[in-house]
């Protein structure tokens, strides 16, 4: 049984049709990278799975079961995370205040429920541990690089057991040495058996992790094929339109 | 766990408390507004006397009081300029519904519920309708005083009913010396301390002034934090407006005019950042007292009051210098 199930989803945008019956599967501890031209649809579908938008007809299914959301918390109690191209972090918290925004441990003193730092600061520090992250979870986000920032927003996906993470352009806009940080980072999630979609423009980056590709060209999956079987000229030629389908 | 190196980083940057301090905007006002009274005991022997102090410490307790729910505001990314209409109409339904032979409690309640519906107002207008804080508080602004006005028929309030001197003991009045404002303000700066760092509420004002998006994002229930922000702001108004009636003795409708901007003023003089994601109480008490100071100053030096906004102003603008000047110094 998949772990994400894709049947069909379409979207209108009024007169525009973002996407078009659009199918895919995504296993448990596999990497699927989604790929395609700006507009070509990929962030109007990642949206959907998130729970962002709803689409105009088809339907999701996790583990099996359909799922039909309407805000994003619906989605992510399914267990589906995203981290977003500009992390969604607060710069002015910590580093163990951002994994933990929004969710945060509470302990009894005196009769209050105060917010219990020390685990957090523990478990964050686990987190960036089993990431094998050099993020320190009392420093402040803004004075973070960019891997240490991805591993931040990984962290959080982490702690809230997601069992798939999809990620929007997670080696845009970072250094080399980053780039091999963040792909070690996904290795490491499917590993312990997520299932990851991974957005990317980055071709050497997708296909170092990817198992498979799919491919969205104006709103239509012009291919979905193991990354084995594929090579990057055959994705840019299904990105410009050169190549039909695949 | 923790390597040679991740000591040592660790050290550098929280090397002691002085130095952990230094980083704190509220701390160097604080130096300045101590600068100034030791320099106002030296050169005049009227500022370092119990009369001029108790009455610094009570007319700085109003603006402060109302400082840390502005704070509240600012830290989560909006504006409050309400509040001294907030002031004016809170007063006015206290002193109404007194007049009218209500008790203390009864009226009390209803003006804090007064206030606590103007914050609801600006709260359900920025969050759900989804309009500029500017906007809505600056119509607030404008529409409070005019109920405040509607209410009493524009005319002065100075006789309370039967409570009458509960009332002014409770504004006026002191304990062990100390003003009353003062213990209301030092129990509100407390509070909102702990609140701020250890509550979900508190820690998510921030997130939220961070980063909205975010704070959405993550599922935190940004629409009714706001609203209970704006609450909060409206109440300490609420609160200063009362204490301001029993002071004062008597209340008109001018009452609490141009107050929102010392209000900010001491905010942001005090560390809050208009960007939203920082402030502190104690920064926001801080920044009214040096605004006090500065205005009792004037007065004892014999210099003419209209000189006080020139000073604000010039603070204000100093305050957000040194802030950027901390930013440049940070990001090297």
């Amino acid at each position: 049984m998949s772990r994400l199930r894709v049947a069909g989803i379409s979207k209108n945008f009024g007169a525009i049709r973002a996407l078009e019956g659009v199918s895919f599967e995504v296993e448990p501890g596999q990497v699927l990278g989604l790929m395609g031209d700006n507009g070509a649809g990929k962030s109007t579908l990642v949206k959907i799975v998130a729970g962002n938008y709803r689409p105009s007809s088809g339907d999701l299914f996790v583990d099996g079961a359909k799922v039909d959301y309407h805000k994003p918390i619906d989605a992510q109690r399914e267990g589906v995370e995203v981290v977003y191209q500009d992390l969604a972090l607060c710069d002015n918290l910590s580093a163990a205040s951002n994994v933990f925004l929004g969710r945060e441990p509470r302990k009894n003193f005196a009769g209050f429920k105060i917010i219990d730092y020390a685990q957090m600061r523990k478990r964050s520090a686990e987190l960036f541990a089993q990431l094998k992250s050099e993020t320190r979870p009392c420093d402040l986000v803004r004075k973070m690089s960019g891997g240490q920032r991805q591993a931040v927003a990984i962290s959080r996906t982490l702690l809230a057991n997601a069992k798939i993470v999809m990620m929007d352009e997670p080696t845009a806009a970072i250094s080399v040495r980053q780039v091999s940080e963040v792909l070690d980072l996904i290795k490491r999630l499917r590993d312990q058996g997520l299932s990851i979609i991974l957005i990317s423009h980055r071709m050497p980056d997708v296909f170092a992790v990817a198992d498979n590709i799919a491919v969205l060209r104006r709103g239509r999956l012009v291919a979905n094929k193991p990354a084995n079987q594929s090579s990057p000229e055959e994705v840019t030629g299904l990105i410009t339109g050169a190549i039909q389908a695949a | 766990m923790m390597t040679a190196i991740e000591h040592a980083i660790d050290q550098s940057q929280h090397s002691n408390l002085l130095s952990r301090a230094m980083n704190f905007q509220a701390f160097w006002v604080l130096i300045a507004a101590l600068l100034a009274c030791l320099t106002l005991s030296l050169v005049t022997d009227t500022f370092a006397t119990e009369r001029n102090l108790f009455n610094v410490a009570r007319n700085f307790a109003f603006v402060a009081v109302i400082a840390v729910g502005m704070t509240t505001v600012i830290a989560s990314g909006g504006i409050d300029l309400s509040v001294g209409s907030t002031v004016v109409l809170t007063a006015m339904v206290i002193s109404v519904m007194m007049y009218n032979g209500n008790p203390f409690w009864i009226s009390a309640i209803a003006a804090l519920s007064a206030s606590l519906l103007v914050g609801f107002i600006n709260g359900v207008l920025i969050a759900y309708v989804g309009m500029p804080p500017f906007v809505v508080t600056l119509g607030m602004l404008s529409a409070a005083r005019s109920a405040a006005m509607v209410l009493s028929d524009n005319k002065m309030i100075w006789e309370f009913g039967p409570d009458h001197d509960l009332l002014l003991a409770i504004g006026g009045g002191s304990i062990f010396g100390v003003p009353n404002p003062l213990y209301v303000l030092l129990v509100l700066a407390i509070v909102m301390t702990v609140v701020f760092k250890w509550t979900r509420w508190g820690q998510h004002i921030f997130a939220v002034g961070g980063n909205e998006q975010a704070a959405v994002m993550t599922g935190i229930p940004v629409n009714r934090l706001k609203v209970s922000v704006y609450m909060f702001s409206a109440f300490t108004a609420g609160i200063a407006g009362i204490l301001m009636a029993g002071w004062l003795g008597s209340v008109t409708t001018n009452l609490g005019q141009a107050m929102e901007l010392t209000v900010i003023a001491a905010a942001v003089i005090g560390g809050a950042n208009l960007a939203g994601g920082e402030g502190t109480p104690l920064g926001a008490v801080v920044g009214a007292l040096l605004i006090e100071v500065i205005r009792n100053s004037l007065i004892l030096l014999g210099i003419s009051s209209f000189w006080q906004g020139m000073f604000i102003g010039c603070f204000i603008i100093i305050a957000v210098g040194f802030d950027r000047l901390r930013k440049l110094k940070s990001t090297d």
